[in-house]
Protein backbone atom coordinates (compact mmCIF):
# COMPACT_ATOMS: atom_id res chain seq x y z
CA UNK A 1 0.00 0.00 0.00
CA UNK A 2 1.20 3.33 -1.06
CA UNK A 3 -0.10 6.49 0.22
CA UNK A 4 -0.90 8.98 -2.18
CA UNK A 5 1.17 12.04 -3.12
CA UNK A 6 -1.06 14.71 -2.29
CA UNK A 7 -0.20 18.01 -3.71
CA UNK A 8 0.09 16.69 -7.63
CA UNK A 9 -3.48 15.37 -8.68
CA UNK A 10 -5.38 15.70 -11.74
CA UNK A 11 -7.93 18.89 -11.56
CA UNK A 12 -11.47 17.19 -11.89
CA UNK A 13 -11.48 19.14 -15.56
CA UNK A 14 -11.38 17.87 -19.12
CA UNK A 15 -8.23 16.27 -20.85
CA UNK A 16 -7.20 14.99 -24.11
CA UNK A 17 -4.67 13.24 -25.27
CA UNK A 18 -1.97 15.04 -26.57
CA UNK A 19 -1.11 14.91 -30.12
CA UNK A 20 1.95 16.72 -31.26
CA UNK A 21 0.53 18.12 -34.68
CA UNK A 22 -1.98 20.09 -31.76
CA UNK A 23 1.08 21.70 -29.50
CA UNK A 24 0.68 24.98 -31.33
CA UNK A 25 -2.81 25.22 -31.04
CA UNK A 26 -3.07 24.06 -27.50
CA UNK A 27 -0.75 26.55 -26.57
CA UNK A 28 -2.45 29.33 -28.21
CA UNK A 29 -5.60 28.51 -26.76
CA UNK A 30 -5.99 25.52 -24.35
CA UNK A 31 -9.83 26.41 -23.31
CA UNK A 32 -11.70 24.01 -22.17
CA UNK A 33 -8.44 21.78 -21.63
CA UNK A 34 -6.92 21.41 -17.97
CA UNK A 35 -4.55 18.61 -18.24
CA UNK A 36 -2.66 16.60 -21.24
CA UNK A 37 -2.08 12.91 -21.34
CA UNK A 38 0.54 11.03 -23.21
CA UNK A 39 1.73 7.83 -23.79
CA UNK A 40 4.91 6.98 -22.08
CA UNK A 41 6.30 5.09 -24.68
CA UNK A 42 6.31 8.12 -26.87
CA UNK A 43 8.73 10.00 -24.80
CA UNK A 44 11.01 6.84 -23.66
CA UNK A 45 13.88 8.28 -26.36
CA UNK A 46 16.99 10.14 -24.95
CA UNK A 47 16.45 13.19 -26.15
CA UNK A 48 14.97 15.24 -29.38
CA UNK A 49 11.83 17.19 -29.91
CA UNK A 50 9.65 14.62 -28.67
CA UNK A 51 10.57 15.44 -25.37
CA UNK A 52 11.45 18.95 -25.59
CA UNK A 53 7.55 19.47 -26.36
CA UNK A 54 6.76 17.56 -23.06
CA UNK A 55 9.19 19.79 -20.91
CA UNK A 56 7.34 22.70 -22.25
CA UNK A 57 4.03 21.71 -22.03
CA UNK A 58 4.58 20.31 -18.40
CA UNK A 59 5.35 23.90 -17.43
CA UNK A 60 1.45 24.85 -18.58
CA UNK A 61 -0.54 21.60 -17.79
CA UNK A 62 -0.57 18.69 -15.39
CA UNK A 63 -0.05 15.33 -17.25
CA UNK A 64 -1.18 12.15 -16.61
CA UNK A 65 1.10 9.97 -18.03
CA UNK A 66 -0.15 6.60 -19.52
CA UNK A 67 1.48 3.31 -20.39
CA UNK A 68 0.62 1.39 -22.80
CA UNK A 69 3.57 -1.40 -22.92
CA UNK A 70 3.70 -2.82 -19.35
CA UNK A 71 2.27 -6.03 -19.77
CA UNK A 72 0.78 -5.68 -16.56
CA UNK A 73 -1.38 -8.76 -17.20
CA UNK A 74 1.23 -10.76 -18.45
CA UNK A 75 1.98 -14.26 -17.68
CA UNK A 76 5.60 -13.69 -17.67
CA UNK A 77 7.43 -11.40 -15.17
CA UNK A 78 7.22 -7.73 -15.86
CA UNK A 79 10.04 -6.03 -18.43
CA UNK A 80 12.56 -4.55 -15.78
CA UNK A 81 13.78 -2.75 -18.64
CA UNK A 82 11.15 -1.46 -19.61
CA UNK A 83 10.23 -0.45 -15.93
CA UNK A 84 13.01 1.29 -15.86
CA UNK A 85 12.57 2.91 -18.58
CA UNK A 86 9.06 4.42 -17.31
CA UNK A 87 10.87 5.26 -13.95
CA UNK A 88 13.04 7.24 -15.50
CA UNK A 89 10.14 9.37 -17.16
CA UNK A 90 8.32 9.76 -13.98
CA UNK A 91 11.09 10.45 -11.99
CA UNK A 92 12.08 13.69 -14.48
CA UNK A 93 8.58 14.66 -15.00
CA UNK A 94 7.22 14.44 -11.70
CA UNK A 95 3.38 13.93 -13.86
CA UNK A 96 0.02 14.33 -11.96
CA UNK A 97 -0.97 10.76 -12.99
CA UNK A 98 0.06 7.28 -14.13
CA UNK A 99 -2.30 4.59 -15.19
CA UNK A 100 -1.87 1.20 -17.26
CA UNK A 101 -4.22 -1.41 -18.47
CA UNK A 102 -5.95 -4.19 -17.25
CA UNK A 103 -4.24 -6.17 -19.96
CA UNK A 104 -1.21 -7.62 -21.80
CA UNK A 105 0.71 -6.99 -24.82
CA UNK A 106 4.50 -9.05 -24.03
CA UNK A 107 4.60 -12.79 -23.77
CA UNK A 108 7.47 -14.54 -24.52
CA UNK A 109 9.91 -11.18 -25.27
CA UNK A 110 7.41 -10.20 -28.50
CA UNK A 111 5.63 -7.18 -27.84
CA UNK A 112 2.05 -7.37 -29.65
CA UNK A 113 1.16 -3.55 -29.67
CA UNK A 114 -2.15 -4.05 -28.49
CA UNK A 115 -4.09 -4.51 -25.43
CA UNK A 116 -4.59 -8.55 -25.23
CA UNK A 117 -7.42 -10.08 -22.64
CA UNK A 118 -7.08 -11.78 -19.59
CA UNK A 119 -9.70 -14.54 -18.18
CA UNK A 120 -11.00 -12.99 -14.08
CA UNK A 121 -9.59 -15.77 -11.86
CA UNK A 122 -7.57 -16.16 -8.55
CA UNK A 123 -4.82 -16.75 -10.34
CA UNK A 124 -4.69 -13.79 -12.67
CA UNK A 125 -5.73 -11.56 -9.96
CA UNK A 126 -2.78 -12.59 -7.57
CA UNK A 127 -0.27 -11.93 -10.72
CA UNK A 128 -1.92 -8.40 -11.70
CA UNK A 129 -1.74 -7.53 -8.00
CA UNK A 130 2.40 -8.81 -8.37
CA UNK A 131 2.79 -6.66 -10.81
CA UNK A 132 1.23 -3.23 -9.84
CA UNK A 133 2.70 -4.15 -6.31
CA UNK A 134 5.92 -4.37 -8.17
CA UNK A 135 5.46 -0.93 -10.72
CA UNK A 136 4.03 0.90 -7.51
CA UNK A 137 6.87 0.04 -5.72
CA UNK A 138 9.55 1.08 -8.07
CA UNK A 139 8.01 4.49 -9.31
CA UNK A 140 7.13 5.12 -5.46
CA UNK A 141 4.03 5.98 -6.77
CA UNK A 142 0.08 4.94 -6.71
CA UNK A 143 -0.73 4.19 -10.16
CA UNK A 144 -4.28 3.60 -11.80
CA UNK A 145 -5.55 0.83 -13.52
CA UNK A 146 -7.85 1.03 -17.03
CA UNK A 147 -10.67 -1.53 -17.32
CA UNK A 148 -10.61 -3.04 -21.33
CA UNK A 149 -12.51 -3.22 -24.35
CA UNK A 150 -14.12 -6.38 -24.29
CA UNK A 151 -14.63 -8.47 -27.39
CA UNK A 152 -15.22 -12.04 -25.99
CA UNK A 153 -15.39 -13.53 -22.48
CA UNK A 154 -12.88 -16.30 -21.06
CA UNK A 155 -14.88 -19.74 -20.15
CA UNK A 156 -12.48 -19.93 -17.03
CA UNK A 157 -13.74 -16.71 -15.24
CA UNK A 158 -14.76 -16.75 -12.20
CA UNK A 159 -15.19 -13.76 -11.17
CA UNK A 160 -16.63 -10.51 -12.54
CA UNK A 161 -14.76 -7.58 -14.46
CA UNK A 162 -16.03 -4.96 -11.51
CA UNK A 163 -15.29 -7.74 -8.78
CA UNK A 164 -11.95 -7.93 -10.21
CA UNK A 165 -10.92 -4.75 -10.24
CA UNK A 166 -12.54 -4.04 -6.60
CA UNK A 167 -10.22 -6.87 -5.07
CA UNK A 168 -6.96 -5.49 -7.09
CA UNK A 169 -7.41 -2.17 -5.60
CA UNK A 170 -8.10 -3.29 -2.48
CA UNK A 171 -5.33 -5.41 -2.17
CA UNK A 172 -2.63 -2.76 -4.20
CA UNK A 173 -4.40 0.20 -3.11
CA UNK A 174 -3.83 1.21 -6.79
CA UNK A 175 -6.49 3.32 -7.86
CA UNK A 176 -8.75 3.41 -11.13
CA UNK A 177 -9.06 4.60 -14.75
CA UNK A 178 -12.72 4.06 -15.70
CA UNK A 179 -13.18 3.87 -19.71
CA UNK A 180 -16.61 5.02 -19.85
CA UNK A 181 -16.54 4.43 -23.85
CA UNK A 182 -14.26 0.25 -22.50
CA UNK A 183 -17.69 -0.17 -20.40
CA UNK A 184 -20.25 0.12 -23.29
CA UNK A 185 -18.21 -1.31 -26.03
CA UNK A 186 -17.60 -4.22 -23.41
CA UNK A 187 -21.36 -4.59 -22.62
CA UNK A 188 -22.72 -4.00 -26.10
CA UNK A 189 -20.47 -6.85 -26.76
CA UNK A 190 -21.07 -9.28 -24.21
CA UNK A 191 -24.92 -8.47 -24.01
CA UNK A 192 -24.69 -6.62 -20.35
CA UNK A 193 -26.03 -3.39 -18.72
CA UNK A 194 -23.86 -0.96 -18.60
CA UNK A 195 -25.76 1.03 -16.12
CA UNK A 196 -25.00 -2.28 -14.16
CA UNK A 197 -21.46 -2.31 -14.50
CA UNK A 198 -21.43 1.58 -13.39
CA UNK A 199 -23.43 0.67 -10.45
CA UNK A 200 -21.46 -2.01 -9.49
CA UNK A 201 -17.85 -0.17 -10.32
CA UNK A 202 -15.90 0.79 -7.36
CA UNK A 203 -16.48 4.50 -7.87
CA UNK A 204 -14.56 5.83 -5.01
CA UNK A 205 -11.32 4.66 -6.31
CA UNK A 206 -11.60 6.35 -9.79
CA UNK A 207 -9.11 8.98 -10.56
CA UNK A 208 -9.98 9.36 -13.99
CA UNK A 209 -12.58 9.01 -16.60
CA UNK A 210 -11.54 8.35 -20.47
CA UNK A 211 -13.78 8.90 -23.14
CA UNK A 212 -13.07 8.07 -27.14
CA UNK A 213 -15.09 6.74 -29.98
CA UNK A 214 -15.65 3.14 -31.11
CA UNK A 215 -16.26 1.54 -34.98
CA UNK A 216 -19.22 -0.61 -35.43
CA UNK A 217 -19.19 -4.41 -36.87
CA UNK A 218 -21.02 -7.65 -36.56
CA UNK A 219 -19.91 -10.95 -35.20
CA UNK A 220 -20.69 -14.18 -37.04
CA UNK A 221 -24.11 -14.72 -36.06
CA UNK A 222 -25.20 -10.99 -36.97
CA UNK A 223 -24.40 -9.78 -33.29
CA UNK A 224 -23.15 -6.22 -32.60
CA UNK A 225 -19.37 -5.99 -32.35
CA UNK A 226 -18.26 -2.76 -31.55
CA UNK A 227 -14.18 -2.03 -31.58
CA UNK A 228 -12.55 0.30 -29.56
CA UNK A 229 -10.86 2.15 -32.28
CA UNK A 230 -10.06 6.11 -30.02
CA UNK A 231 -10.59 6.87 -34.18
CA UNK A 232 -14.02 8.77 -34.16
CA UNK A 233 -16.37 11.40 -32.13
CA UNK A 234 -17.72 9.58 -29.30
CA UNK A 235 -21.21 8.60 -29.89
CA UNK A 236 -24.14 9.73 -28.14
CA UNK A 237 -24.97 7.10 -25.60
CA UNK A 238 -21.56 7.03 -24.39
CA UNK A 239 -22.10 10.96 -23.36
CA UNK A 240 -25.34 9.75 -21.72
CA UNK A 241 -23.32 7.14 -19.74
CA UNK A 242 -20.48 9.50 -18.89
CA UNK A 243 -23.23 11.59 -17.22
CA UNK A 244 -25.14 8.38 -15.39
CA UNK A 245 -21.23 8.03 -14.22
CA UNK A 246 -20.71 11.79 -12.85
CA UNK A 247 -24.20 11.61 -11.03
CA UNK A 248 -22.61 8.94 -9.05
CA UNK A 249 -19.26 9.38 -8.52
CA UNK A 250 -18.93 13.06 -8.69
CA UNK A 251 -16.67 15.15 -10.74
CA UNK A 252 -13.49 13.29 -11.94
CA UNK A 253 -10.99 14.48 -14.80
CA UNK A 254 -12.34 13.27 -18.11
CA UNK A 255 -10.12 12.31 -20.99
CA UNK A 256 -11.09 13.05 -25.06
CA UNK A 257 -8.61 9.99 -26.70
CA UNK A 258 -9.27 10.30 -30.34
CA UNK A 259 -5.57 8.35 -31.58
CA UNK A 260 -6.02 7.70 -34.92
CA UNK A 261 -7.43 10.05 -37.31
CA UNK A 262 -6.72 12.58 -35.34
CA UNK A 263 -8.63 15.45 -36.22
CA UNK A 264 -7.57 19.16 -35.83
CA UNK A 265 -8.06 20.64 -32.87
CA UNK A 266 -11.19 22.98 -32.90
CA UNK A 267 -12.88 19.55 -33.33
CA UNK A 268 -11.32 17.89 -30.62
CA UNK A 269 -12.00 21.00 -28.04
CA UNK A 270 -15.30 20.84 -28.94
CA UNK A 271 -15.81 17.12 -27.59
CA UNK A 272 -13.66 18.70 -24.43
CA UNK A 273 -16.03 20.86 -24.28
CA UNK A 274 -18.71 18.54 -24.59
CA UNK A 275 -17.18 17.17 -21.22
CA UNK A 276 -17.22 20.56 -19.71
CA UNK A 277 -20.87 20.84 -19.92
CA UNK A 278 -20.86 17.51 -18.76
CA UNK A 279 -18.66 18.01 -15.42
CA UNK A 280 -20.61 21.35 -14.73
CA UNK A 281 -23.89 19.31 -14.27
CA UNK A 282 -22.32 17.86 -11.40
CA UNK A 283 -20.68 18.85 -7.62
CA UNK A 284 -18.47 17.37 -5.46
CA UNK B 1 -9.90 -24.98 -19.85
CA UNK B 2 -7.08 -22.23 -19.78
CA UNK B 3 -6.20 -20.18 -22.87
CA UNK B 4 -2.29 -19.87 -21.93
CA UNK B 5 -0.65 -16.34 -23.37
CA UNK B 6 1.53 -18.50 -25.68
CA UNK B 7 -2.12 -19.81 -27.19
CA UNK B 8 -3.53 -17.06 -27.46
CA UNK B 9 -1.11 -15.54 -29.21
CA UNK B 10 0.41 -18.13 -31.59
CA UNK B 11 -2.94 -18.14 -33.30
CA UNK B 12 -2.20 -14.10 -33.40
CA UNK B 13 0.66 -13.83 -35.70
CA UNK B 14 -0.53 -17.43 -37.90
CA UNK B 15 -3.53 -17.14 -39.75
CA UNK B 16 -3.59 -21.00 -40.09
CA UNK B 17 -4.46 -21.67 -36.62
CA UNK B 18 -7.86 -21.51 -35.41
CA UNK B 19 -8.51 -19.06 -32.45
CA UNK B 20 -7.79 -20.85 -28.88
CA UNK B 21 -10.94 -23.18 -27.50
CA UNK B 22 -11.80 -21.66 -24.28
CA UNK B 23 -13.24 -18.08 -25.50
CA UNK B 24 -16.42 -17.47 -26.22
CA UNK B 25 -19.10 -15.39 -27.15
CA UNK B 26 -22.05 -14.19 -24.75
CA UNK B 27 -23.73 -16.79 -25.87
CA UNK B 28 -21.00 -19.35 -24.84
CA UNK B 29 -20.52 -20.07 -28.60
CA UNK B 30 -16.54 -20.62 -29.77
CA UNK B 31 -16.02 -17.42 -30.57
CA UNK B 32 -13.51 -16.83 -34.17
CA UNK B 33 -14.75 -13.52 -35.26
CA UNK B 34 -14.00 -11.70 -32.10
CA UNK B 35 -10.70 -13.31 -31.70
CA UNK B 36 -10.12 -12.00 -35.13
CA UNK B 37 -10.66 -8.62 -33.82
CA UNK B 38 -7.02 -8.73 -31.94
CA UNK B 39 -5.50 -10.32 -35.12
CA UNK B 40 -6.90 -7.70 -36.92
CA UNK B 41 -5.51 -4.89 -34.37
CA UNK B 42 -1.63 -6.51 -34.02
CA UNK B 43 -1.31 -6.52 -37.89
CA UNK B 44 -2.75 -3.59 -38.40
CA UNK B 45 -1.29 -1.59 -35.58
CA UNK B 46 2.17 -2.88 -36.68
CA UNK B 47 1.86 -2.32 -40.32
CA UNK B 48 0.83 1.36 -39.06
CA UNK B 49 4.13 1.80 -37.48
CA UNK B 50 6.34 1.01 -40.08
CA UNK B 51 4.32 3.00 -42.46
CA UNK B 52 4.91 5.58 -40.24
CA UNK B 53 8.55 4.85 -39.50
CA UNK B 54 9.46 4.20 -43.38
CA UNK B 55 7.96 6.90 -44.97
CA UNK B 56 10.36 7.15 -47.86
CA UNK B 57 10.27 3.11 -48.71
CA UNK B 58 6.40 3.49 -48.18
CA UNK B 59 6.49 5.85 -51.44
CA UNK B 60 8.41 4.33 -53.16
CA UNK B 61 7.15 0.99 -53.40
CA UNK B 62 3.31 2.07 -53.00
CA UNK B 63 1.07 1.33 -50.03
CA UNK B 64 -0.51 -1.50 -51.11
CA UNK B 65 2.87 -3.00 -52.02
CA UNK B 66 4.21 -1.51 -48.20
CA UNK B 67 1.67 -3.37 -46.51
CA UNK B 68 1.79 -6.74 -47.90
CA UNK B 69 5.64 -6.29 -47.13
CA UNK B 70 4.65 -5.49 -43.77
CA UNK B 71 2.51 -8.23 -43.21
CA UNK B 72 5.52 -10.63 -44.13
CA UNK B 73 7.87 -8.38 -41.46
CA UNK B 74 5.72 -8.46 -38.47
CA UNK B 75 5.39 -11.86 -38.56
CA UNK B 76 9.08 -12.72 -39.22
CA UNK B 77 9.95 -9.93 -36.83
CA UNK B 78 7.31 -8.80 -34.30
CA UNK B 79 8.66 -6.22 -31.98
CA UNK B 80 11.66 -7.05 -29.21
CA UNK B 81 10.15 -3.62 -27.14
CA UNK B 82 7.39 -1.65 -26.55
CA UNK B 83 9.09 1.22 -27.87
CA UNK B 84 7.37 1.63 -31.81
CA UNK B 85 9.81 4.66 -32.24
CA UNK B 86 12.32 2.50 -33.26
CA UNK B 87 10.34 -0.67 -34.57
CA UNK B 88 11.22 -2.10 -38.23
CA UNK B 89 15.70 -2.44 -37.73
CA UNK B 90 16.21 -5.44 -39.02
CA UNK B 91 13.85 -3.87 -42.13
CA UNK B 92 17.25 -3.81 -44.52
CA UNK B 93 18.23 -7.48 -43.47
CA UNK B 94 14.84 -8.40 -44.60
CA UNK B 95 14.68 -6.47 -47.70
CA UNK B 96 17.98 -7.80 -48.89
CA UNK B 97 16.14 -11.64 -48.46
CA UNK B 98 12.48 -10.56 -49.60
CA UNK B 99 11.93 -11.77 -52.66
CA UNK B 100 9.50 -9.52 -54.47
CA UNK B 101 11.73 -6.39 -53.90
CA UNK B 102 15.12 -7.75 -55.58
CA UNK B 103 14.72 -5.83 -58.47
CA UNK B 104 14.84 -2.81 -56.40
CA UNK B 105 18.55 -3.17 -54.97
CA UNK B 106 18.57 -0.03 -53.02
CA UNK B 107 15.53 -0.37 -51.08
CA UNK B 108 17.95 -1.93 -47.71
CA UNK B 109 20.05 1.25 -47.21
CA UNK B 110 17.31 3.61 -47.60
CA UNK B 111 15.69 1.74 -44.86
CA UNK B 112 18.91 2.00 -43.05
CA UNK B 113 18.64 5.97 -43.84
CA UNK B 114 15.18 5.78 -42.50
CA UNK B 115 16.45 3.94 -39.42
CA UNK B 116 19.04 6.64 -38.41
CA UNK B 117 17.18 9.45 -39.06
CA UNK B 118 14.33 7.74 -36.82
CA UNK B 119 17.31 7.56 -33.96
CA UNK B 120 18.16 10.48 -34.92
CA UNK B 121 15.01 12.30 -34.24
CA UNK B 122 15.07 10.87 -30.41
CA UNK B 123 19.13 10.98 -29.92
CA UNK B 124 20.48 12.34 -26.75
CA UNK B 125 20.29 16.37 -26.61
CA UNK B 126 23.65 17.70 -27.17
CA UNK B 127 25.40 20.84 -26.36
CA UNK B 128 27.47 22.02 -29.66
CA UNK B 129 30.89 24.18 -28.61
CA UNK B 130 31.23 27.55 -30.40
CA UNK B 131 33.10 27.13 -33.77
CA UNK B 132 35.42 29.53 -32.42
CA UNK B 133 36.80 26.89 -30.28
CA UNK B 134 38.88 25.44 -33.29
CA UNK B 135 40.66 28.02 -34.18
CA UNK B 136 41.74 29.09 -30.67
CA UNK B 137 43.54 25.40 -30.20
CA UNK B 138 47.43 26.24 -31.25
CA UNK B 139 48.36 25.02 -34.51
CA UNK B 140 50.93 22.64 -33.43
CA UNK B 141 48.48 21.00 -31.33
CA UNK B 142 45.40 20.55 -34.02
CA UNK B 143 46.53 17.48 -35.18
CA UNK B 144 46.85 15.77 -31.71
CA UNK B 145 43.37 17.10 -30.80
CA UNK B 146 40.26 15.30 -30.40
CA UNK B 147 36.48 15.64 -30.56
CA UNK B 148 33.71 14.36 -28.64
CA UNK B 149 30.69 14.18 -31.81
CA UNK B 150 26.97 14.52 -31.22
CA UNK B 151 24.98 11.34 -30.15
CA UNK B 152 22.43 11.90 -33.32
CA UNK B 153 25.06 11.36 -36.11
CA UNK B 154 25.53 8.30 -38.51
CA UNK B 155 26.77 7.69 -41.55
CA UNK B 156 25.48 5.42 -44.70
CA UNK B 157 27.22 4.33 -47.02
CA UNK B 158 25.34 2.92 -50.23
CA UNK B 159 26.64 1.73 -53.90
CA UNK B 160 23.56 3.37 -54.59
CA UNK B 161 22.48 7.21 -55.05
CA UNK B 162 20.52 6.87 -51.56
CA UNK B 163 20.56 10.77 -50.62
CA UNK B 164 19.28 11.38 -54.31
CA UNK B 165 16.36 8.99 -53.77
CA UNK B 166 15.74 10.42 -50.42
CA UNK B 167 15.41 13.78 -51.53
CA UNK B 168 13.62 13.25 -54.65
CA UNK B 169 10.77 11.51 -52.47
CA UNK B 170 10.58 14.34 -49.73
CA UNK B 171 11.16 17.92 -51.51
CA UNK B 172 9.75 19.47 -54.50
CA UNK B 173 12.00 20.13 -57.58
CA UNK B 174 15.21 17.75 -56.57
CA UNK B 175 16.81 16.52 -59.18
CA UNK B 176 16.51 12.84 -60.68
CA UNK B 177 19.10 10.21 -59.43
CA UNK B 178 21.81 9.20 -61.15
CA UNK B 179 23.28 5.95 -60.79
CA UNK B 180 26.10 6.27 -58.62
CA UNK B 181 27.48 5.13 -54.80
CA UNK B 182 26.11 7.58 -52.66
CA UNK B 183 27.71 8.85 -48.71
CA UNK B 184 25.24 10.37 -46.22
CA UNK B 185 25.95 12.23 -42.76
CA UNK B 186 22.76 11.99 -40.83
CA UNK B 187 22.66 15.33 -38.44
CA UNK B 188 20.20 17.03 -36.01
CA UNK B 189 21.79 20.46 -35.97
CA UNK B 190 18.71 21.25 -33.69
CA UNK B 191 15.47 19.27 -33.00
CA UNK B 192 14.92 17.83 -36.87
CA UNK B 193 17.41 15.21 -38.44
CA UNK B 194 19.10 16.28 -41.84
CA UNK B 195 20.83 14.76 -44.37
CA UNK B 196 24.00 15.47 -46.18
CA UNK B 197 25.88 13.96 -49.21
CA UNK B 198 29.46 13.42 -48.14
CA UNK B 199 32.26 12.53 -50.10
CA UNK B 200 34.22 8.79 -48.84
CA UNK B 201 37.03 10.04 -47.57
CA UNK B 202 34.89 13.03 -45.19
CA UNK B 203 32.82 9.94 -44.01
CA UNK B 204 36.13 7.83 -43.24
CA UNK B 205 37.52 10.96 -41.41
CA UNK B 206 34.30 10.87 -39.13
CA UNK B 207 33.84 7.55 -38.76
CA UNK B 208 37.72 8.09 -37.33
CA UNK B 209 36.81 11.15 -34.97
CA UNK B 210 33.68 8.93 -33.79
CA UNK B 211 36.06 6.16 -32.30
CA UNK B 212 37.75 9.08 -30.19
CA UNK B 213 40.74 9.37 -32.51
CA UNK B 214 43.18 12.12 -32.77
CA UNK B 215 42.17 14.43 -35.73
CA UNK B 216 45.72 13.47 -37.26
CA UNK B 217 44.40 10.27 -37.63
CA UNK B 218 42.02 10.98 -40.08
CA UNK B 219 44.43 12.45 -42.63
CA UNK B 220 45.14 8.92 -44.33
CA UNK B 221 43.14 10.04 -48.21
CA UNK B 222 45.12 12.77 -49.56
CA UNK B 223 41.54 13.75 -51.14
CA UNK B 224 40.42 14.81 -47.42
CA UNK B 225 39.23 18.19 -47.37
CA UNK B 226 39.41 18.23 -43.21
CA UNK B 227 38.43 22.02 -43.18
CA UNK B 228 35.28 21.16 -45.10
CA UNK B 229 34.77 18.62 -42.98
CA UNK B 230 35.05 20.20 -39.79
CA UNK B 231 33.39 23.14 -41.11
CA UNK B 232 30.47 20.78 -42.13
CA UNK B 233 30.49 19.24 -38.53
CA UNK B 234 30.47 22.48 -36.50
CA UNK B 235 27.74 24.08 -38.54
CA UNK B 236 25.53 21.20 -38.05
CA UNK B 237 25.96 21.25 -34.54
CA UNK B 238 27.86 18.01 -34.10
CA UNK B 239 31.11 18.43 -32.16
CA UNK B 240 30.40 18.84 -28.76
CA UNK B 241 33.49 19.22 -27.18
CA UNK B 242 37.39 19.37 -28.41
CA UNK B 243 40.15 18.24 -26.47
Amino acid sequence: MLDHNSDNHLPPLPGVGYKPQHYSAILADPAPVGWLEIHAENYMGNGGRPIAQLRHLAERFPISVHGVGLSIGGEGALDKDHLARLKHLVDWLNPASFSEHLAWSTHDSHFLNDLLPLPYTETTLTRVCDHIDEVQETLNRQMLLENPSSYLAFAESTLSETEFLRRVTQRTGCGLLLDVNNVFVSATNLKTSPQDYIDDFPLTAVGEIHLGGHDEDEDETGAPLLIDSHGAAIVDPVWALLDYTLERSGPKPTLIEWDNDVPDWPELAAEATRAATALSKVTA
Amino acid sequence: MTVSQSSFQAALLDPSLAAPNGLCNPDGQQASKRYDVYRNNVAVSLTDALVAGFPVLHKLVGDQFFRAMAGVYLRKHPPKSPLMMYYGEEMPQFLRRFQPAQSLKYLPDIAKLEIAMRRAYHAADATPIDPQRLSEIAPNQLLSSRVRLAPALAIIRSDYPIHAIYLANTTADAPAPIMRPETVLVTRPNLDPEIHLISQASASCIATLMQGSPLGETLTDETLDLGATLSLLLGQSAVTEIY
